[in-house]
């Protein structure tokens, strides 16, 4: 793991709040908690001095107290590296990374929709995955959300 | 930019032959694509959120069915983060099975893709011959694991069933049939003039675009992209199996029949390699009803390209979050940038070339004229029918090589 041993060093020694925050999970999987603020800059190191130039995917996630966006990027389909940014609920709001990758568009619209995690600078689209007719502030991921919602909601239409 | 001869067709979203629906809003000039905008997520099934409600034995099962082709990638993909976030060490004996049955996934998807690759351009021996040797490798999965599709191998811990002699040895034979008949084909894609100029310069996708827009599996390698997460992130027995990474640099639709068809071979030479060197022991490990707290992300290389699983346990016996990043949803962009500056003729064997579940029933295109604001409902078959008779007045006519496959394979 002499790879990953590096790249932690790095982003260790470039960032100073992140000191002890990398982690080595194993062989090709590193993770790290970056706070919001300071996300840009971290990402952009990654991606443009580290060469993780691949986009995976991008995970959202409700841990009840905060929201919480994974960006999972790669490094020539090798090295996943998994950066966390915890955003709050009240004002749940990221910024775009589709300037770095143009297929983080997908992935951003996702936690849109199931999170309602606003992301800021997305170019106009079409939502994804929700239905058209999807109401309005209902983020079916969030820990609080129920089916029973939808269905109280549609009996009170009736 | 819209002139007043642009004519718009909308293709879904309500497409009962899409495992996906998908919908396709073409803007032609002439017969010329100038624009697509795709809309996915029609067959949005909330899989994530019900998972958080069943535990992860249940989730297993219900993870196995988000694909009816690549179950088991889904299933794989998914155990190996429980199992990574649990520090379970499976059997070497299960990791091999793993492995036996995803490179017959693979070889089973494969073929059928080659198959409706055929039909779209109207070379329907192709298609006939191709699905005959599938059912080879259904009837393996049958026998080995008591299911076509969804095979209910994996379990936390290992796998469920064992094989015998009896399968190592129809397997053994089945591989032979099938390289036999994969090496025919292969010559034909090298040899055959008339699906070399049908395939040639279709659905371009650079190297550089196959990379920007995040594009994986077969559609990348074709592109020359050396991406395999066999190869570049190692899982089940893949560490200790010897085969080829396979890539072309045609970048198009005849690139990704070529590396699909080379993957075939390869797929053959590694159930081969995992049945000889199969080794003895025990099958599963005992794992825990509770998972502890944790996270894991996972990654395999289905048949359409990578796949990738995260999944965060919170110490009970239910996930907190299982995200899926499907191969498809990868690709989505691609498909999108390979039919512009396309023609419409190429449209159905260019977004083939991503899905090979593009085949079965009935289809149905609206098509509306922005000049003459008339618009008119056709079939899938109308534009299939279409696209064939399209290359045949510009010479491509796969009419005599169907009666020549027909006839060499009758010899």
């Amino acid at each position: 793991m002499v790879e990953e041993q590096k790249i932690k060093q790095e982003l260790e020694g470039n960032f100073s709040f992140l000191k002890e925050k990398v982690n080595v999970i194993r062989e090709r999987r590193i993770s790290v908690e970056v706070p919001l603020a300071s996300f840009r800059e971290v990402f952009d190191y990654a991606v443009n001095k580290l060469g993780f130039s691949s986009m995976s995917a991008i995970t959202g996630l409700d841990e009840a107290d905060n929201l919480v966006v994974i960006y999972h990027i790669n490094k020539n389909g090798s090295i996943v590296l998994s950066i966390k940014v915890i955003i709050s609920h009240q004002s749940p709001a990221v910024q775009t990374v589709t300037n770095y990758f143009s297929n983080a568009d997908i992935f951003e619209r996702e936690i849109m929709d199931l999170l309602g995690i606003k992301v800021e600078n997305l170019a106009p689209g079409q939502r994804y995955p929700l239905t058209d007719d999807w109401p309005k502030d209902e983020f079916p991921l969030r820990k609080d959300w129920h089916l029973q919602r939808i269905e109280d909601k549609e009996a009170e239409n009736e | 930019m819209n002139n007043p001869g642009d004519v718009k067709i909308p293709i879904g979203p309500q497409h009962p032959a899409l495992k996906e629906p998908e919908s396709f809003l073409l803007t032609l000039r002439g017969e010329k694509i100038t624009s697509v905008n795709i809309k996915i997520g029609y067959n949005h099934r909330g899989i994530e959120k019900a998972c958080e409600d069943r535990t992860y034995i249940q989730d297993l099962y219900l993870i196995e069915r988000i694909c009816g082709i690549c179950s088991h990638s889904h299933s794989t993909c998914f155990v190996q983060a429980v199992e990574e976030i649990a520090g379970l060490e499976i059997p070497r004996r299960a990791k091999y099975l793993r492995t036996f049955i995803a490179e017959l996934e693979r070889i089973h998807s494969h073929l059928l893709w080659l198959g409706v690759a055929g039909h779209e351009i109207g070379f329907d021996t192709l298609l006939m011959y191709t699905w005959r040797d599938r059912e080879i490798v259904m009837d393996l999965l049958a026998a080995i694991t008591g299911n076509r599709v969804n095979y209910g191998i994996n379990t936390i811990g290992g796998v469920r069933r064992d094989i015998n002699a009896g399968h190592i040895d129809a397997s053994l034979k089945a591989m032979d049939i099938l390289e036999e008949r994969t090496k025919y084909y292969v010559g034909i894609a090298q040899e055959e003039i008339t699906l070399k100029k049908r395939l040639s310069g279709v659905g371009k996708l650079s190297y550089d675009d196959a990379l920007r827009l995040g594009a994986v599996g077969p559609t990348a390698r074709a592109s020359g992209v050396a991406r395999d997460v066999r190869k570049n992130d190692p899982y089940a027995a893949y560490t200790e199996i010897d085969f080829d990474l396979i890539t072309d640099d045609h970048c198009d639709v005849y690139g990704r029949t070529v590396v699909r068809l080379k993957e075939l071979l390869q797929a053959y030479k590694i159930v081969r390699e995992v049945l000889k060197n199969l080794p003895d022991g025990p099958i599963t490990v005992k794992a825990p009803r509770k998972i502890p707290a944790g996270e894991a992300v996972s990654r395999y290389e289905a048949p359409r390209g990578e796949d990738l699983h995260y999944v965060k346990s919170n110490g009970t016996e239910k996930p907190d979050r299982v995200k899926v990043r499907a191969p498809t949803l990868a690709n989505i962009q691609a498909v999108s940038h390979m039919l512009e500056d396309g023609y419409l003729a190429d449209m159905p064997i260019v977004v083939a070339a991503i899905d090979p579940c593009f085949s079965c029933t009935d289809r149905m295109i609206s098509m509306h004229n922005c000049g003459t604001r008339k618009e008119e409902i056709v079939s899938w078959e109308f534009v299939h029918a279409k696209g064939i008779e399209w290359y045949r007045n510009k010479g491509i006519d796969f009419s005599q090589l169907n009666k020549k496959l027909h006839s060499m394979m009758n010899k």
